[in-house]
């Protein structure tokens, strides 16, 4: 197997997530971008924890190099990973509804960071 | 013994008493003003006049203060019998000066702050006399400094009064900077501030002729001298006190009282010699040609001072210590007639006065004597001193003294020159201001303009003598002026002073005969041409002498304009670059802060290209320099 | 060249693809489908690299849910169904970062990996995930949960207006008609939202006014001042008054002395002298 493949995989998916949070002007297809670079790094973790078995072989462990008997954490860090991606998905959606509600559109270049001024917002 | 303490700390305590009176011009508040200055000078009389009649032996009080490293300092009092005589001066001359004072500046709102000044003025400087310690002699001296400022610039009034207090501060500072090294050096050679314990050892010659700054400074002696005829702006009779009594025999008492010292070292006398020798002709063809009556003495006090630092330049002490004491006589009782005739024709021009005889006989018969004192007149009291002083420098002529030889021709032929020249000024100043017809009116009618209204008078009708508060201490003093010469007849005073006899020799006849022939001359001059000043035979030399010899302008050119200039430019560095740093820390902070203000208010997918990019930057330059270390 | 080999370069090229497709598609909902595709794709990869359970998790969670939860978005915002002009921004600056982005990510991992030959692992079971995660990974696993319970909260927050929301005095009135899209509120709740902001807006507008007005009167009453002080100036300058004043009140330096408070103590003596 050669692991490069993987991992070239990963470095497209992830510039391919920059060029879309970079490129879209609406919120949700940014989303959608966002969770493109997440699974380019998920993949990235995924395939080392398949390789480093072999890759670590000759190689004497260090104590604090090899925590558990297995030391094959790579998936446990993807899964939490996918848990982490959920819940943003979920507050970035509530809050592309909300501001929908306030705006009705979800386009980024209109969000206004510095103005406070609820009157001039609304009205 | 220990009312030794007293004669300084008496005038010290009242004068700070009395700078806490209120101002004020009602006569509540004068009375207790003019009480407290009176009785300090007064007390500290008394009790100078007790030691000198019941004190045997010298007074030695000394107190261990504290030791700095190796160096101890004490607090002390040393008083023999020559510092007592010279205390006893200065606190009759205070006296008198505080009586004439009550009459003199009797409408002066702030007259209270005057008397404490001259109360304080007067401790300091009779503590100068009777420290037996380095450091007491300091602080009185410092003290001095900052009185005669204040005195000095006492009449806001005057428009030339703050300038003439600025420069007779900063002047005799400059002075004072040499002063305060070269006591240092003393106390740190001897590791102990004690006088008796210093003169034990060798002196660097540095220190000796750094202290001789100080003096220069505070005796008006060449090249320091320039103070001392501006300080005129003050009060009469603060020139008076600080002519005859205080600031300009400080100098000359601190050099006897280190005279053991100074024994050792031939070129600090040399040092000493040649400044006095310059300091009498500079002073003498000085008071020649000016026009202002209290000028005139001022540069006579400046040739006399002169007088006294060329004796202890040829190694005589005592005669300098002599001329000192009569000195203080005659001048304080001038400068109080001075007063007087000012307080009287409200000016102190003498092309205003002329013809004062008349109506003015108690002030002018005390200015005959205190003139003929000055001119060295037998049988007066400057006859006496002066004397003493050029048989000194005679004597030195001979060689054998520590002194080198030329400086004692020096000083005598310059001392000698002197009298005549000092007979000339005082024939001139006497029928220039006290005979001849009036000119109060001047040449163009009556409506000209007092000149000078320190004491705040009206032109009155005619001169008068003084009030009483004012004439009884002219007449006091003129009893000293004239007879404080025969003292040296009187055995216990000159062994107090270590004074030779006087022995009437041949050698009076020069002096004698230079004397004659300067005032003859005044006369003659006065005589030939009535009602023009003799001055004006001096021709072109007049004016350059009149503003004696330019050493204002060559101090303004060379000193005071570069100094300027420095401070100027250590200003604008100051402003241009410290300050610009500082300043524009700030400046640059708050810019970059609205950069990145307006940075952090970029839009949201500006911020995010901005982010990205940056991370990219960031990951290449870690590549990159990863790869080549 | 292994049959994992292939099998990676085919679903790599597969989710590398449709990729390209989700960031440059015109279509919102073709975006979404194709995001499917290579979240799929990446599944594929992750059941050859050996992950299983990251396999079926990611099959489960991302295209499971994730997807038609933004898919329901874009039902939400009521996407049009046809394409959309107005998706994208110019492109060069993100062609620029994102190809700089991938550039450099590939040129590192290639440089780092080559053709290296590595040994495929065994494939993962469940039971080693379990035991790791619930062994050694216990502590996060519940930091993660605590964080999911949150986030749970926090998107129930954000949706419903009606929580915990507080009267803004300078909040205007909502949007006109009944809230756009999923919240289905109670006509209860929406009436009260609807009379909230009646009387915001009432109350608004009666400060407004109030402010206007006392705006109008001051500039009047600034008019008027302005008015007497230009006419109070052309009459006194207070200013020429006072310099010339002072000139003139100065004291003569050369001038004749001021006059003496008292008779001179020393005048009636003369006559005794």
């Amino acid at each position: 197997m050669h692991v490069v493949i993987p991992y070239v995989v990963a470095a497209l998916l992830f510039a391919l997530g920059v060029y879309g949070v970079l490129r879209r002007r609406n919120a949700i297809l940014v989303l959608m971008a966002v969770e493109l670079m997440l699974n380019a790094v998920n993949l990235i973790l995924v395939a080392a924890d398949s390789t480093i078995k072999s890759a670590l072989t000759g190689v004497q462990p260090e104590a604090w190099a090899n925590p558990v008997p297995e030391p094959r954490a790579g998936a446990i860090f993807a899964l939490f990973v996918i848990v982490l991606a959920a819940a943003e998905v979920g507050v970035g959606l509530a809050i592309v509804l909300q501001y929908y509600r306030l705006r009705r559109a979800v386009i980024l270049d209109d969000v206004e960071l510095y103005r406070h001024d609820h009157e001039r917002v609304t009205g | 013994m220990t009312a030794a303490v007293l004669i300084a700390g008496i005038p010290l305590l009242l004068g700070i008493a009395g700078l806490l009176l209120p101002p004020g011009d009602d006569e509540g508040r004068r009375r207790p003003a003019a009480a407290l200055g009176i009785a300090g000078a007064a007390a500290s009389l008394l009790v100078t006049l007790g030691l000198l009649l019941f004190a045997r032996k010298p007074i030695e009080l000394s107190t261990h203060w504290i030791s700095l490293g190796d160096v101890d300092l004490t607090l002390g009092i040393s008083v023999g019998h020559a510092a007592l005589y010279v205390a006893l001066a200065v606190c009759v001359v205070a006296l008198f000066v505080q009586i004439y004072s009550v009459a003199y500046l009797h409408d002066d709102p702030r007259y209270a702050p005057y008397a404490a000044q001259i109360s304080l003025f007067t401790g300091a400087m009779l503590l100068v006399v009777t420290s037996g310690d380095l450091i007491g002699v300091l602080v009185g001296w410092e003290v001095m400094g900052a009185c005669s400022y204040l005195l000095i610039g006492h009449d806001r009034r005057l428009p030339e009064a703050p300038a003439a207090a600025v420069k007779a501060f900063l002047v005799t500072r400059v002075g004072d900077v040499g002063f305060l090294l070269g006591v240092a050096i003393l106390i740190v050679d001897a590791g102990t501030s004690r006088i008796a314990d210093v003169l034990t050892e060798a002196p660097h010659p540095a220190a000796l002729i750094l202290i001789l700054a100080g003096v220069a400074g505070k005796s008006a002696q060449f090249p320091l001298h320039t103070w001392l005829p501006d300080a005129m702006a003050g009060p009469t009779p603060i020139s008076a006190l600080i002519h005859a009594a205080t600031m300009v025999a400080a100098g000359v008492y601190v050099v006897f009282r280190l005279y053991p010292l100074y024994e050792q070292s031939p070129a600090a006398l040399a040092v000493l010699g040649v400044m006095a020798a310059i300091t009498i002709l500079l002073g003498a063809l000085s008071a020649m040609a000016q026009d202002d009556l209290k000028r005139v003495l001022a540069w006579s006090t400046v040739s006399q001072i002169g007088y006294m630092t060329g004796a202890l330049a040829v190694g005589s002490p005592a005669a300098a210590l002599f001329h000192l004491l009569t000195h203080a006589a005659f001048k304080a009782l001038l400068f109080l007639a001075a007063g007087a005739v000012i307080h009287a024709v409200g000016t102190n021009y003498l092309s205003r006065m002329g013809g004062l005889r008349e109506h003015m006989p108690i002030t002018f018969w005390s200015f005959v004597a205190g003139l003929g004192a000055l001119a060295g007149l037998p049988p007066l009291a400057g006859f006496w001193s002066k004397e003493n002083v050029l048989t000194a420098a005679t004597h030195a002529t001979e060689g054998g003294g520590a002194v080198p030889v030329w400086v004692a021709w020096l000083v005598w032929l310059a001392g000698l020159f002197a009298v005549g020249l000092t007979a000339w000024y005082a024939t001139r100043l006497l029928l220039w201001a006290f005979f001849g017809v009036s000119r109060a009116h001047g040449p163009d009618g009556p409506d000209w303009e007092v000149g000078f209204d320190d004491a705040r008078y009206t032109q009155p009708a005619l001169p008068h003598d003084p009030p009483a508060a004012m004439r009884w201490p002219i007449l006091l003093l003129a009893i000293p002026s004239a007879l404080l010469g025969l003292a040296a007849f009187a055995p216990g005073f000159r062994t107090a002073l270590e004074l030779d006899e006087p022995h009437l020799g041949v050698a009076i006849v020069l002096p004698l005969v230079l004397l004659a022939l300067g005032a003859t001359t005044a006369w003659w001059l006065w005589r030939e041409v009535p009602g023009v000043d003799p001055a004006t035979a001096l021709g072109p030399a007049r004016p350059l002498l009149a503003a004696g010899f330019r050493f204002d302008d060559l101090q303004d050119r060379f000193i005071v304009r570069p100094t300027r200039a420095l401070a100027r430019a250590v200003t604008t560095v100051d402003e241009k670059v410290v300050d610009a740093t500082v300043e524009g820390t700030g400046t640059t902070t708050s810019r970059v802060g609205e950069a990145l203000a307006y940075a952090h208010r970029m839009s949201l997918p500006a911020a995010a290209a901005a982010v990205l990019a940056g991370a990219l930057l960031l990951g290449a330059v870690a590549v990159l320099f990863g790869a080549a270390a | 060249m292994t049959v994992a080999d292939a099998l990676m370069l085919a679903l790599g090229a597969i989710a590398v693809g449709s990729g390209v497709f989700v960031v440059t598609s015109t279509h919102l909902v073709r975006a979404g489908f194709y995001l499917v595709v290579s979240l799929g794709a990446i599944a594929g990869l992750y059941l050859v690299l050996g992950a299983e359970l990251v396999a079926w998790v990611q099959i489960l969670v991302y295209v499971g849910a994730v997807v038609v939860l933004m898919l329901f978005a874009v039902m939400l915002t009521r996407a049009p169904i046809g394409p959309s002009k107005d998706l994208d921004r110019p492109a060069l600056p993100a062609a620029l970062i994102g190809g700089g982005v991938g550039l450099g990510l590939t040129v590192l991992l290639v440089d780092a990996f080559r053709w290296t030959e590595f040994e495929l692992p065994p494939p993962g079971t469940g039971r080693r995930v379990g035991e790791q995660i619930f062994g050694a990974w216990v502590l996060p696993f519940e930091v993660l949960s605590i964080l999911l319970l949150a986030a749970l909260v926090g998107a129930i927050v954000l949706s419903r207006p009606d929580i915990g929301a507080r009267p803004d005095p300078n909040a205007g009135p909502e949007p006109e008609g009944p809230p756009p899209g999923p919240v289905d509120e109670s006509e209860e709740v929406v009436a009260r939202l609807q009379r909230i902001a009646e009387r915001q807006a009432a109350a608004q507008q009666r400060v407004r006014d109030q402010r206007a007005a006392a705006e109008r009167a001051e500039q009047a009453e600034l008019d008027v001042v302005e008015g007497e002080l230009v006419e109070e100036a052309r009459q006194t300058d207070p200013l020429a008054d006072v310099v010339l004043r002072a000139h003139e009140a100065r004291p003569k330096p050369g001038g004749p002395p001021p006059e003496p408070k008292r008779e001179l103590p020393g005048a009636p003596e003369r006559e005794e002298d």
